[in-house]
């Protein structure tokens, strides 16, 4: 515990206030190493009884992984007691009784750390659920899970565009995802399109239905926004069954065409992906690259919505979500503010959706039910409205949750064999939402991160601090 | 206050085109009619308030200025232009800010996002000098740049509010009730920052106002408002005195 940032008194506010990465990561990795240590002989190796033989089996990837999730808790442990110092150690901004110093927040100081942690995981999840489970075949489970909960990541930051950047409450955002769907899945079946054209037409053409819900209901607000975008969302599937010469009905589309490798097919034969690349053919390679496409459709969204957020168009949904009538008497122009929120969140959804499309080869009006807008609007607002790394934990949560909790095979030394840990997965995890919901009631991140964060703080000169009293 | 000089300087007024100019307004919430036909002038480099008791339609009249209710009836001109039928945000283009009701500065920005949403109709331009004279203007306000809006007090709010709009160098400035919910001592501050505005910057101002002493002193012209209708007008000195102004909305103290 030598480490600066530990130490935490109001005599060493100094030390407190900056994070101090460099002795974090060395005090991890210090720890790191006396796991790994450690694991030698508690961990690395098994005895294992083969009928009369005795042999050890080595367990070093075991070994390896809990050294590397200790020095992953070990450094969130740092930023938290940083955080938690810092806090103490400064005036809360809510407490408006003094002056409070020009410098980022505790969340800042958090997010700053928590963004490459998540990413550096994203990025090596294929590889490390292959060394987990020790094949590509094998982790196909897992795989897929990541690229559903990704797909929702993606949806959930589309989504807080419009409900958490620019406050228009939109119950009918699968509308958006299944118009995406049908984008890609018509164009590619009846002419032809590869995937990589249909991606920006579905987006386009998911941002054009955005503007068409967004005129008649640019006047409404709040829970009458919501009925309306709610039977918006109902609209496009019963469209989408009942318009069958154009969308074949509720039999959906199948055989819709696979997502190459930039030209590169995923096939076993000549010129197929493994071929190109020397590989042994495994289809399992398709599913990794889809993993990383909706990996990379997703930074995107949240790329472009950081970038949006600090360009005036961004600040105008922010200022509208506070206070429209403050907004319009400051010369935003409310119309076009909110069509843009309404065209830009639906255009991801687009995305989403014609990725969701390639990725099952298979659509039909089901998909897009009403309990799918429901999920990705919880995800947005128990992720904390507008908070990107909020939202990304919300689906992580809520996608990945019910899978795992499908696994609780422990309770049945609880509750006996009989026990089916599938059947309660539903309640544990609704009555986990009601205790989020009573803890935090704003979401998981309710603090909004200023967008602008003034560097050097502004000197204040006594002459004018003593006309401030009052 | 220059009393001799603000006189004179209605007097030359007088003759020509006032800045703002309210004729025949008739405003309505639904079929109840809020305005009843109201003429009003507010000249250049003039305080102009308009006073009156709860309910009279004196935020009405300030909002239907900005287009927010519309006038079914009559003429709003600014500048020369009639501005009647131009959505909200295009009048808040033409160098007219306003400070509403209510303060409604956005709580979950900082007060720098604050700022710069009030300097966002002119693109930004000269936001560093802005800032630094709003932030001598309120000394407070330079204390918490970085605090969240939702996190001041009431006075710091409003001088936010003010800040805010001052910060699209206004040629008009609307105030509707800065001094509600205030200490004394602040509405002292914030009526003295507003003279200041008048009298260095030349900026015109329309206030309006519950606290009718304070402004009918700070003002060279005021107006009175009973349900709808203007129903008195003159310099702010003559409805000081007024014995009716006085047994309406001044006495029983100040």
């Amino acid at each position: 515990m030598n480490a600066p940032s530990i130490t935490s008194s109001a005599q060493t506010q100094a030390a407190t206030k900056t994070f101090d990465l460099k002795a974090a990561l060395g005090d991890a990795f210090r720890t790191a190493l006396i796991t790994f240590g450690l694991s030698i002989p508690i961990l690395s190796f098994k005895t294992e009884q083969n009928g009369a033989d005795l042999f050890l089996r080595s367990r070093w990837d075991l070994a390896l992984i809990i050294t590397a999730l200790v020095f992953g808790l070990r450094l969130v442990l740092h930023a938290f007691t940083a955080s938690r110092s810092y806090r103490q150690a400064t005036p809360s901004p809510k407490q408006a009784t003094e002056p409070v110093h020009a410098e980022p927040s505790a969340f800042q100081h958090v997010s700053k750390f928590a963004i490459p942690f998540f990413l550096g995981v994203a990025l090596a999840f294929p590889v490390l659920i292959y060394f987990v489970q020790g094949g590509l075949n094998e982790s196909r489970y897992w795989i897929d899970l990541g690229i559903l909960i990704l797909t929702y990541v993606m949806l959930g930051w589309g989504l807080n565009i419009v409900v958490g950047l620019a406050g228009l409450l939109d119950l009918g955002y699968v509308a958006f995802y299944a118009v995406g769907a049908y984008s890609y899945a018509l164009l590619s079946t009846t002419f032809g399109l590869s995937f990589w054209i249909c991606l920006p037409l579905a987006g386009i053409l998911a941002a054009f239905w955005g503007m068409i819900l967004g005129f008649p209901v640019l006047r409404l607000r709040g829970d009458y926004l919501a009925i309306v975008t709610l039977a918006f969302g109902e609209i496009i599937r019963l469209v989408l069954i009942n318009w069958t010469d154009l969308t074949n009905g509720a039999a959906g589309i199948s055989s819709i065409p696979r997502a190459s490798f930039f030209g590169i097919p995923f096939t076993a034969g000549e010129g197929g992906f493994a071929q190109t690349f020397g590989l042994e053919f495994n289809g399992m390679h398709r599913i990794i690259f889809l993993y990383y496409l909706i990996l990379v459709l997703a930074l995107i969204t949240n790329f472009v919505t950081m970038r949006l957020r600090k360009l005036p168009v961004g600040r105008a949904w922010e200022a509208l979500r506070e206070d429209e009538i403050a907004c319009r008497s400051l010369g935003i122009n409310t119309t076009n503010t909110k069509l843009t929120a309404f065209a830009i969140g639906a255009m991801f959804g687009g995305f989403a959706g014609s990725f969701f499309a390639v990725r099952q080869g298979f659509v039909s009006p089901e998909s897009f039910n009403f309990l799918e807008s429901a999920i990705i609007l919880a995800i947005v607002v128990m992720g904390g409205m507008g908070s990107q790394i909020g939202v990304a934990i919300a689906a992580i949560v809520l996608v990945g949750g019910p899978e795992v909790l499908r696994n609780l095979t422990f309770l049945k030394a609880i509750f006996g064999e009989g026990f089916d840990p599938n059947e309660y997965r539903l309640l544990i995890f609704g009555m986990g939402m009601v205790a989020m919901m009573v803890w935090r009631p704003r979401g998981l991140i309710s603090e909004r991160d200023p967008s602008v964060v003034l560097k050097e703080r502004k000197a204040i000169s006594g002459s004018l601090v003593k006309e401030g009293h009052g | 206050m220059t009393a001799g000089a603000s006189i004179q300087q209605t007097a030359i007024d007088a003759g020509r085109q006032p800045l703002l100019s309210v004729r025949g307004v008739k405003t309505y919430y639904g079929n109840i009619i809020a305005l009843k036909g109201v003429d009003m002038d507010v000249h250049e480099g003039e305080i102009v308030t308009l006073i009156g008791a709860n309910g009279a339609g004196k935020s009405t009249l300030m909002m239907t200025i900005f287009g927010n209710p519309r006038a079914r009836e009559g003429t709003i001109t600014y500048a020369g232009r009639d501005i009647t039928k131009m959505p909200t945000h295009e009048i808040a283009q033409l160098s007219i800010a306003q400070s509403p009701e209510g303060r409604r500065i956005f709580p979950r920005m900082t007060v720098f996002e604050n700022l710069q949403m009030g300097a966002s109709i002119n693109g930004m331009a000269h936001f560093d000098q802005d800032l630094e004279r709003v932030c001598t203007l309120f000394p407070r306000l330079k204390e918490r740049l970085q605090q969240r809006g939702g996190t001041l007090s009431g006075g710091e709010q409003q001088m936010l509010a003010i800040a805010r709009a001052l910060m699209s160098r206004p040629r008009l400035l609307l105030l509707d009730e800065p001094s509600l919910g205030l200490a004394p001592l602040i509405v002292k501050q914030i009526f003295s920052i507003i003279k200041e505005l008048n009298e260095k910057d030349g900026m015109t101002v329309f206030l309006v106002e519950q606290n009718a002493y304070h402004a009918l002193k700070l003002a060279h012209r005021g107006y009175v408002m009973v349900t709808g209708n203007i129903t008195m007008s003159g310099t702010g000195k003559d409805l000081l005195n007024d014995p009716q102004v006085r047994a309406a909305y001044l006495e029983g103290g100040h």
